[in-house]
């Protein structure tokens, strides 16, 4: 790279661009962060951290073609992602034609059967979330996060990739090979179900 | 029933539009079914709000770092460290 070029570039791309893989401290360095990333999205323990450990190993064998353009953790969190995502995919795969009218848990606990009405015991009511900031309110954020857990893995994954990224619902769709109506579906069955988690913890 | 008094009382339906018309707009049908449901339905207009407030509170939160309190058990950092190294060593 000539003098010129590497004069444009701004500071933080040219420290990155000068600072080297350091396996050998990856896992006190990162193994927390990446860790916490993904039992945000993926609600079992196990698999959170088989996730991060195949994170690194990734990494190790990818080592030659990080290109120093980004940070190393940026770097490893999107191999992670990537990974995160196979295992969504794992958990759409073969899933069968869901429609509204169906009549498995999910949304009947909160509707009557025939007219749909909301049962009154379930009636969305005021418990007061219109101003909290859930990075300031850090009891609140703990509670959207338990009931985000609660969630069947599958509502949980197609819920996370809808929320992740700002990608478009076909994009989504096409990445966890699902159609555009179970994706309504399951996207409508999430919300009831974390909406009536979020009244009844915080209330 | 008749086709109007179902629409007005189907808060399933309506709260599975709400849902959809957060991302792509519905179907000319669809939205004055909608329409016409949230004219006298108080309680979807209040899950309209607090659905549009989740969303934007998930998205803050998966956008965020995450939170430092959660740590992964420091055994299985000790294992993940000795890996690590002996993948390295045998490079």
């Amino acid at each position: 790279m000539n003098d010129q070029h590497a004069f444009t570039m701004d500071n933080k791309e040219i420290i990155a661009e000068r600072t080297p893989l350091k396996p050998h401290e990856w896992v006190n360095a990162h193994a927390d962060y990446l860790y916490a990333y993904t039992i945000t999205r993926v609600n079992n323990e196990e698999q959170a951290r088989d996730l991060v450990q195949e994170t690194f190993l990734a990494g190790l064998e990818g080592m030659h073609k990080f290109e120093g353009k980004s940070s190393e953790r940026t770097w490893l969190t999107a191999i992670l992602r990537n990974k995160i995502i196979d295992t969504y995919r794992k958990k759409t795969k073969g899933l069968k034609i869901l429609s509204i009218n169906d009549t498995e848990a999910g949304e009947t606990e909160f509707f009557w059967n025939e007219e749909g009405h909301w049962h009154q015991e379930h009636w969305p009511a005021h418990f007061g979330i219109d101003n909290i900031d859930p990075l300031v309110n850090k009891e609140f954020n703990h509670i959207l996060q338990r009931c985000m857990q609660k969630l069947p893995a599958l509502w949980l994954s197609v819920f996370t990739m809808k929320h992740m990224d700002d990608e478009t619902t076909d994009t989504v769709c096409a990445e966890l090979k699902i159609s555009a109506s179970n994706f309504w579906v399951i996207i409508h069955r999430a919300k009831l179900n974390l909406r009536a988690c979020l009244q009844k913890n915080w209330m | 029933m008749n086709k109007l008094l179902k629409i007005l009382y189907n808060c399933r339906k309506a709260t599975f539009m709400i849902e959809k018309r957060m991302v792509k707009p519905l179907t000319f049908q669809e939205n004055i079914e909608l329409r016409l449901h949230l004219v006298t339905c108080g309680v979807c207009r209040l899950y309209i709000k607090q659905s549009q407030k989740i969303d934007l509170m998930v998205k803050q939160i998966l956008k965020n770092t995450p939170p430092a309190n959660i740590r992964l058990d420091d055994d299985f950092k000790k294992e993940l460290k000795v890996r690590i190294n002996n993948e390295l060593n045998k490079s």
